[in-house]
């Protein structure tokens, strides 16, 4: 037993509370200071988790906490982490922290800090809460407590002129995703009578049928296809992306997409494997088929948002990829490429904010190009990021691409191998392209003389100090990450052999 | 020495992490730290160097990382081919760093310059050394994006855009399936090391060998800039000439030849892969050097010659002679990092990259017209300079395999047509070499400056294809095309001269290195034939046959400049078809039509679907949602934000319930 994920999520749900409630009595600055605090402390106790998990034993359920919650129906508050989910911890208290850190300086201009900031950490909670969970009723709460605060950021504190329909696009699409997941999860727990996924795991689909385990899989792919996104499912992203603020659109590449990937390591291919080798094919399919099409898309894209948001597509087909390989290098590759994408696209979402308030518009026409001119720092770390997302080896966008193309190489036995080479050779000219838009991006953007209408050095400043207390962190751990990808994979990789040790 | 070989881009690597974070704010460090470190790992490189002398291969290792299948390693492994490039690399990169003290002097960028310089150098060792296939695409993609960032670095221009840009992805386009060659090798030898897939092959248990490699190939060509993947080299020419001189002709786009040579064993036993390299080597050797006559650029004339030359070490590597082949790679890496260097020296003195606009510079700039001169004789080939001998040495083995006999024993014998195709094509090349290279010499350094043309060169500002004028954009020299008149032309300051000069004597010398076992050839695998006999020695008939056609193509050359000195010698030669010859061969604008405006228009075909079919199915589910809310609404409290969490507790509700039931 242990309080530490009690923790991790009483923290910031405390303080959302807290929030909430005070309303008016709260000044803005002490709501800003106890969002950092309520984010911080919920950050301390995931980096303490980090240093006190046995890693050596990184396959197992560790800081578990088990009490019986609805002994009626046998459900139980079941947390706790294993190496799956730990760097999906990590990450998801990282980078909330780093938005309550931002909001102290900059907000959206609607205002309401303080509601704001209770989103934020009543968002984060469901978002950790989503990794920390090992009861799939429990699991499931979480996953949804997470589209409300989600929902509010973008209708309330987005982009004017787009924000209500995206936001109203990004629910009824997840709701319904989340509903065909839900079917799914009791579909698991009618024919197993259990919705402890780590027994779950355990027994690796033994007593569900095959025509049960194969429906299961089906809608568990599209529940958490469309968090993932997975193509053709995506097309609520880069709407939702678009709108969102600055703050919203990092957690929702961040980590909302990674909820529907982690779900599929987590939940469908474990528990059902058999429904998984049934559909690993068309899961891979669709996957390239998003890897390309999200690049193409890139490729004539106006909006820099947008243009991030349709990157996520590409790189989340890496993932998924990765998973349909059905391999431990497959799967060891999407947990990194989760990880590394969190980090890379938190940063660019980041700096297209910062872009986006400087010149309030992030049409890269209208932008036209000289940003290396003008803050030389601000492009110079759109370049970084840039580069990091396209893969280069050295940083953290290399290791999940690589493992995953290798994954794809050498797929799990009974799947067909030249399906998956052929999906290995056209994910390879998904790399190709990633670097074409991401280079032409910088071309339109970065490089080139500045136009005359951003001569206001007033309106223009660099890089900020919030900015860099911000970013740093990120931009320290894609090199981190990137030059020693022990760091995860050491991780990772225990967990993913024992997961496939139960069915491989 | 076990650990120690890692240091060498240990060093650079961390002058550049230094350089990129507190250069800006310390800008008089970032000189002394950039040539120091450099210098550092040239001195850290010579006792690694002269360890490696007796063929021992030493090896260390340890776990990078786990993967899931087999680890990935991080580690050296030094042999004597590996050692002896890896002080070529660093003393160019030493070189390369002197120079720029000057000729980037006063540069805004030059911190970020230096540092990415650096970078490279780390990444470029790390191709050299490591000891894991994974560590060494990690050093070759750096190479590439640094190779990206120092073309770009005048990236006020629109051209210098585009530039960057080709050089990466075209590159990148070849990195794919060398990736997929990595796996290939990987698999069959169950290891990403190097020292673990030479053995797989060398016990003949390389199932996939000729796959492996073709996949590899792909990178070499367009690392190496070979056809068809050769097009982004001219054009990285919009670099600062230092960073050509480096990257683009002495070690990165060498680097894909040293891979062929590192891996060779792999590739002996794929004899239709090498028949591959032997055609595309034939092809792109012959090509490139007729381009580099006709181009007006003088950095495009030398970086066509580069492509050229490249193309030499990729035929010895397809007849087998994988030490002619490296010998050639150590001394074109002396020889072409010397001739940009002079290039740079002109152009940052006069002012212009033309060499319509150049000419009778000889009593103005000793110092770089002798240098240069040795530097195009080295690349000519005429003896006693390096590159007479080691492109020798190529001819020579080709002659052996076209009449059926291994370039050395121990090679393999590939087909004896492939040595016929590379003995042919590596003579019709020494001839065109002599062409452009006599060109380039006179229009450059001997009649006087065309003042006449001058005047017409600065009107029709870059119609061809646009002049790096790079000094006007560093602020610290001359301005335009045209405007400094020859009296002003004078040697470059010391930092520059001295470093033409130190490169004009491995310019002169390296080629005797060849002929004695002990200076060269026992460092070179397949150097020797048999113990203590090179295997670099010129061949008496090819030898004869080269010398006689550079001196009959020379005089004929000069012959026609001589009447008349101002017209261009490339108009005079290829008259109506020098425009063509000139683009390349419209290569690029083939591409275009193939790749670029295809791909473009199906990204404007995706992103209307997008827009009118995925996603307006997706409106069309929405409003119906929306409008099966506007009922709901009446019935519940007219709110929808109610309405969701109805739908959350909703189905929250059903769910226990079911499951309840279930139970």
């Amino acid at each position: 037993m242990s309080a530490l994920p009690v923790l991790l999520l009483a923290i910031p749900l405390v303080g959302s509370g807290a929030l909430f409630i005070a309303r008016g009595r709260v000044g803005e600055f002490a709501a800003r200071r106890l969002a950092v605090l309520a984010s911080g402390g919920s950050l301390a106790i995931a980096v303490v988790m980090a240093a006190g998990f046995d890693y050596g034993a990184a396959d197992r359920m560790q800081f578990e906490l088990n009490a019986a919650w609805a002994p009626a129906v046998g459900l139980r508050f079941h947390l706790g982490v294993d190496g799956i989910s730990l760097p999906l911890v990590v990450l998801t208290a990282l980078l909330s922290f780093l938005c309550a850190l931002y909001s102290v300086k900059i907000v959206p201009e609607s205002g309401r800090v303080r509601a704001m900031l209770a989103l934020l950490l009543l968002l984060e909670v469901g978002m950790l809460g989503s990794f920390v969970a090992l009861d799939l009723v429990l699991f499931f709460v979480f996953f949804e407590t997470v589209l409300v605060p989600m929902y509010f950021l973008i209708a309330d504190w987005g982009d004017p002129e787009t924000r209500r329909a995206a936001a109203y696009k990004f629910i009824l699409y997840t709701l319904l995703g989340s509903a065909i997941m839900l079917l799914g999860l009791l579909i698991i727990y009618v024919q197993t009578g259990t919705f402890d996924m780590v027994a779950l795991a355990a027994a690796g689909g033994t007593g569900i049928s095959h025509s049960a385990q194969v429906l299961a899989f089906l809608a568990l792919l599209i529940g958490f296809g469309v968090k993932a996104p997975m193509w053709p499912l995506h097309t609520w992203l880069p709407d939702a992306h678009t709108a969102a603020p600055t703050i919203g659109s990092v957690l929702l590449a961040g980590v909302l997409l990674k909820m529907g990937t982690y779900g599929l390591v987590r939940i469908a291919v474990p528990m059902v494997p058999e429904g998984a080798h049934e559909f690993a094919p068309l899961l891979g399919a669709l996957a390239v088929v998003g890897i390309l099409y999200g690049s193409l898309i890139c490729l004539v894209q106006r909006d820099l948002k947008r243009l991030i948001a349709y990157s996520s597509v590409g790189h989340m087909g890496f993932v998924l990829l990765g998973i349909a390989t059905l391999t431990p290098v497959g799967v060891n590759g999407a947990l990194f490429a989760n990880i590394g994408h969190g980090l890379i696209t938190g940063l660019l979402f980041f700096l297209a904010g910062a872009i986006k308030d400087r010149h309030h518009s992030a049409d890269m026409a209208l932008l036209g190009g000289g940003l290396y001119q003008r803050t030389p720092r601000l492009g110079a770390l759109l370049a970084f990021a840039a580069v990091a997302s396209l893969g280069l080896p050295g940083l953290a966008g290399f290791w999940g691409e690589l493992l995953t193309l290798f994954g794809s190489f050498d797929p799990a036995g009974e799947l067909s191998r030249s399906l998956f080479l052929v999906l290995m050779v056209l994910a390879g000219l998904g790399t190709l392209l990633t670097a074409a838009y991401l280079l032409v991006m910088l071309r339109r953007v970065a490089m080139g003389v500045s136009p005359r209408r951003w001569r206001d050095p007033v309106l223009l400043g660099d890089v900020s100090a919030i900015e860099w207390a911000s970013w740093t962190p990120l931009v320290v751990l894609i090199v981190v990450a990137g030059l020693w990808p022990r760091l995860l994979l050491g991780v990772t990789d225990p967990a993913v052999q024992a997961l496939f040790g139960v069915f491989g | 020495m076990r650990a120690y070989a890692g240091l060498l881009p240990a060093i650079p690597f961390l002058a550049a992490a230094v350089g990129l974070l507190f250069g800006p704010r310390f800008p008089r460090l970032v000189a002394p730290l950039a040539v120091y470190a450099t210098g550092a790992a040239l001195v850290l490189s010579l006792p690694i160097w002269w360890l490696a002398r007796d063929g021992v291969v030493v090896e260390t290792t340890r776990e990078l990382t786990p993967t899931g299948a087999f680890p990935i390693t991080v580690g050296t492994r030094v042999d004597g081919l590996a050692a002896v490039v890896a002080v070529m690399v660093c003393a160019v990169a030493l070189a390369v760093q002197v120079y720029s003290t000057q000729y980037l002097h006063g540069d805004r960028r030059y911190s970020s310059y230096a540092a990415l310089v650096s970078l490279f150098t780390a990444a470029m060792l790390t191709v050299v050394l490591s000891g894991d296939l994974i560590v060494l695409l990690i050093g070759w993609e750096v190479m590439g994006i640094c190779s990206y960032f120092l073309i770009g670095h005048y990236w006020e221009q629109d051209w210098v855009q585009g530039a960057a840009v080709k050089a990466f992805v075209m590159t990148k386009l070849g990195d794919v399936p060398f990736l997929f060659g990595i796996f290939v090798l990987a698999a069959d030898a169950g290891s990403f090391r190097i020292g673990d897939v030479l053995e797989t092959a060398q016990t003949g248990q390389l199932e996939h060998a000729t796959l492996a490699t073709l996949l590899l190939l792909g990178g070499v060509v367009g690392k190496s800039a070979q056809f068809p993947l050769h097009s982004w080299l001219p054009d990285a020419m919009a670099g600062p000439t230092p960073i050509s001189a480096l990257i683009h002709a002495a070690t990165m786009v060498a680097a894909g030849m040293y891979l062929v040579a590192r891996l060779y064993p792999a590739f002996a036993v794929a004899t239709a892969t090498l028949a591959v390299l032997g055609v595309i080597a034939a092809i792109t050797m012959v090509g490139s050097a007729v381009a580099a006559f006709a181009q007006d650029d003088i950095k495009r004339v030398l970086a066509y010659s580069t492509v050229s030359q490249l193309a030499y070490m990729g035929g010895a590597l397809a007849v087998g002679a994988v030490g002619a082949s490296m010998f050639h790679l150590l001394t074109h890496g002396a020889f072409k990092a010397l001739l940009f260097l002079c290039a740079g020296a002109v152009i940052h003195v006069v002012g212009t990259n033309s060499l319509r606009a150049l000419g009778g510079l000889r009593a103005a700039m000793p110092i770089t017209f002798v240098t240069m001169t040795l530097g195009l004789a080295a690349l000519v080939g005429i003896p006693p300079l390096a590159g007479f001998f080691s492109k020798e040495a190529i001819l020579t083995a080709a002659e052996h395999v076209m009449a059926g006999e291994p370039a050395v024993e121990g090679a393999p014998l590939p087909a004896a047509w492939v040595g016929g195709l590379v003995l042919v094509a590596g003579l019709v090349t020494v001839v065109l070499t002599t062409a452009y290279c006599t060109r380039l010499w006179l229009m450059t350094f001997l009649g006087s400056r065309r003042a006449g043309v001058v005047a017409a060169v600065a009107e029709e500002s870059g119609v061809a294809q646009p002049s790096a004028d790079e000094s006007a954009i560093t602020g610290s020299q001359p301005a335009h095309t045209g405007s400094p008149a020859v009296g002003a032309a004078h040697d470059p300051p010391p930092a520059m001269s001295w470093t033409l000069v130190a490169l004009a004597v491995p310019t002169v010398l390296l080629g005797f290195f060849g002929l004695s076992a002990i200076l060269l050839p026992k460092w070179l695998p397949g150097g020797e034939a048999g113990a203590g006999h090179p295997a670099l020695v010129p061949g008496l008939v090819t030898s004869l046959i080269s010398v006689g056609a550079i001196a009959a193509i020379g005089w004929y050359v000069y012959r026609r400049w001589a009447a008349d000195p101002v017209a261009d010698l490339a108009d005079a030669f290829l008259g109506r078809y020098r425009a063509v010859v000139e683009d390349g061969f419209g290569i690029d604008r083939l591409y275009n039509r193939l790749f670029v405006r295809p791909t473009y228009a199906l990204a404007h075909a995706i992103q209307r679907t997008d827009d009118d079919v995925v996603d307006a199915s997706v409106r069309g589910s929405g409003t119906g949602a929306r409008a099966l809310g506007a009922v709901l609404r009446r019935v519940q409290t007219g709110n929808v934000q109610t309405y969701l969490t109805g739908i959350l507790v909703g189905a929250l509700v059903v769910g226990l319930s079911v499951a309840a039931a279930a139970r």
